[in-house]
């Protein structure tokens, strides 16, 4: 009985703050070691002087991010009609429907890309920035469909009607209220594609050539060496900390959607 | 109403186009993996099961496939206890605690893969300078690598359950006289097992995604342990065996009929559930 009043439910949580300490803090932070640790053992800045002196990891970089931007885009502008679509009457009778979408994302993301690549290879397009921006959004695809597609159609419907009541017309009704309520949706699908494109470096060095080989694919070389760690390490820092801006970025985004409506069911 | 038509057909036609443009590259594999052609797109040939014969000749891709099942049914597995156990845990700790917790599972689901990747990297060779390991671990190290990368995953999904179950259970299970671990198997997981079971099926697939912590963990052993992603992508640059559109065809196959199996199981669920009311 006394062993049992000892005993708090928390501890179940024990084991797993255990792993998360050795296999998750611990790795970051000799990552930052790495990083931060120049030739004679010494804390410097000499690996992201290095890095950052070097054309190729900085046009890596900035292709990275552009790479990320463009095939972000592009999923969106493919995601948000398919999204908006099947959340409308007669579409969201059938649920199989939307499943259809995404089936693929069940399968294994390199034997969907083997087989996008023997489609273009047929289709004659050419390794390059075109064949691994389509690898990406295929890739993705599905990842900004459902986040999007879950808050359409679990949107209120009683806001389209008071706004079609109150006289607004159709495309003013999707612009000023299903847009608006839909922008956490968009928010989410952008942070489960912009942010893993940078590690998604398989796709790009599969469709694509040296000139769109993309930061993810350096640092993967660059830890196969052991000369190379630092180099390696601090650009691991360098994404750590695009990481951490586009999550800052993100909530304030969302933060400042969410206000307009509080503010307005105020007045 | 005429305008309501064509406005119909447009919206189909857009979801056609999609879907089109989906499953076009799916189906070009798994039709021509019933032809012995070099490439997709050249000459058919004649029917033939070849590629799936072939298939149980290639040692290389059939030790890859067992290996990418091995590491995704245990690492799952050690995930679901893990999560299940973490998601109790965090669930009876105070707010501003459980608000850390949170925080600190969330690193390796919005950090950028690659980065995971090297801090594994870096942790392995930490470990094997410092306490030298007796035997080559890359299976095992791979299984732990993907178990602590899905437990997050798994939390996320068991979590929002436990916050429907009556909070005073597990407590009244304990002034009864079970002891801890009495309490979580005879009266939490019984409540649980539904969502243990889609975060089993969550942590399987995130498994069987995974390349760049595969492909990391290849460099400077003497055996690399391959799995499907890293096979295929060693393979694409020595031409690859043709067979492995044999092998995507079983896949796709597979995923597909547990998908309407679960669906089906779901629907019937939903009617007899509204039956009963």
């Amino acid at each position: 009985m006394k062993k049992n009043k000892v005993f708090r439910p928390t501890a179940f949580a024990f084991p797993y703050l255990a792993v998360t300490l050795v296999f998750v803090i611990v790795p970051l932070i000799l990552v930052m070691i790495y990083a931060f640790r120049g030739e004679d053992g010494g804390f410097s800045f000499e690996n992201f002087v290095h890095v950052f002196s070097e054309e190729a990891y900085r046009t890596a970089l900035l292709r990275t991010i552009g790479i990320a931007f463009l095939a972000t885009a592009v999923c969106l502008l493919i995601a948000y009609p398919v999204a908006y679509i099947l959340s409308q009457a007669p579409f969201n009778k059938w649920a199989i429907l939307a499943l259809l979408f995404v089936v693929p994302m069940w399968m294994n993301f390199m034997l969907r890309i083997l087989a996008l690549n023997n489609l273009l290879s047929m289709l004659d397009i050419p390794k390059g920035l075109l064949a691994s921006v389509i690898g990406l959004v295929y890739d993705f695809f599905p990842y900004m469909l459902l986040p999007i597609y879950t808050v359409l159609s679990n949107m209120d419907k009683s806001y389209l009607e008071a706004s079609r009541d109150l006289g607004a017309s159709d495309f003013k009704t999707f612009w000023r209220v299903t847009f608006p309520l839909s922008i956490p949706g968009i928010i989410s699908g952008i942070s489960m594609v912009f942010m893993p494109i940078f590690s998604s470096y398989a796709v790009t060095d599969m469709l694509g050539t040296m000139s769109t080989s993309i930061i993810g694919s350096k640092i993967a070389v660059l830890f196969t060496d052991p000369i190379t760690y630092g180099d390696g390490a601090a650009l691991s820092f360098v994404l750590l900390l695009i990481v951490l801006v586009t999550m800052f970025i993100g909530s304030l985004i969302s933060r400042r959607s969410a206000k307009p409506l509080k503010g307005g069911s105020k007045v | 109403m005429k305008k309501n038509i064509v406005s119909l057909v447009i919206k189909w036609a857009i979801l056609v186009v999609v879907l089109v443009a989906i499953y076009m590259p799916l189906a070009l594999i798994v039709v021509y993996s019933f032809s012995g052609a070099r490439n997709v797109g050249e000459d058919f040939g004649s029917f033939t099961f070849s590629l799936y014969t072939n298939l149980l000749s290639d040692e290389k891709l059939l030790k890859a496939t067992a290996n990418t099942l091995i590491i995704g049914l245990v690492s799952a597995l050690l995930a679901t206890i893990l999560g299940t156990t973490a998601a109790i845990g965090i669930h009876y700790m105070t707010s501003r605690k459980r608000k850390a917790v949170d925080a600190a599972s969330q690193i390796t689901v919005v950090n950028a893969e690659i980065v995971t990747a090297m801090g594994f990297f870096l942790l392995m060779l930490t470990l094997r300078d410092t306490i030298s390991l007796p035997f080559d671990f890359g299976l095992v190290w791979l299984i732990i690598a993907h178990t602590v990368i899905t437990t997050p995953y798994v939390i996320l999904t068991v979590s929002p359950r436990l916050k429907q179950l009556n909070p005073n259970l597990l407590e009244a299970s304990m002034d009864l006289g079970a002891g801890p671990m009495r309490s979580l198997i005879t009266v939490m997981i019984p409540q649980l097992l539904g969502s243990m079971i889609s975060a089993f099926a969550l942590a399987f697939t995130l498994s069987l995604d995974d390349f760049v912590v595969a492909n990391a963990n290849r460099v400077g052993r003497s055996e690399a342990i391959d799995t499907i992603s890293t096979y295929v992508y060693e393979g694409i640059k020595l031409k690859l065996n043709s067979d492995i559109r044999a092998l995507s065809t079983i896949i796709f196959v597979a995923v597909l009929a547990v998908l309407i199996v679960v669906n089906v199981v779901k629907n019937n669920k939903a009617k007899k559930n509204s039956q009963h009311q």
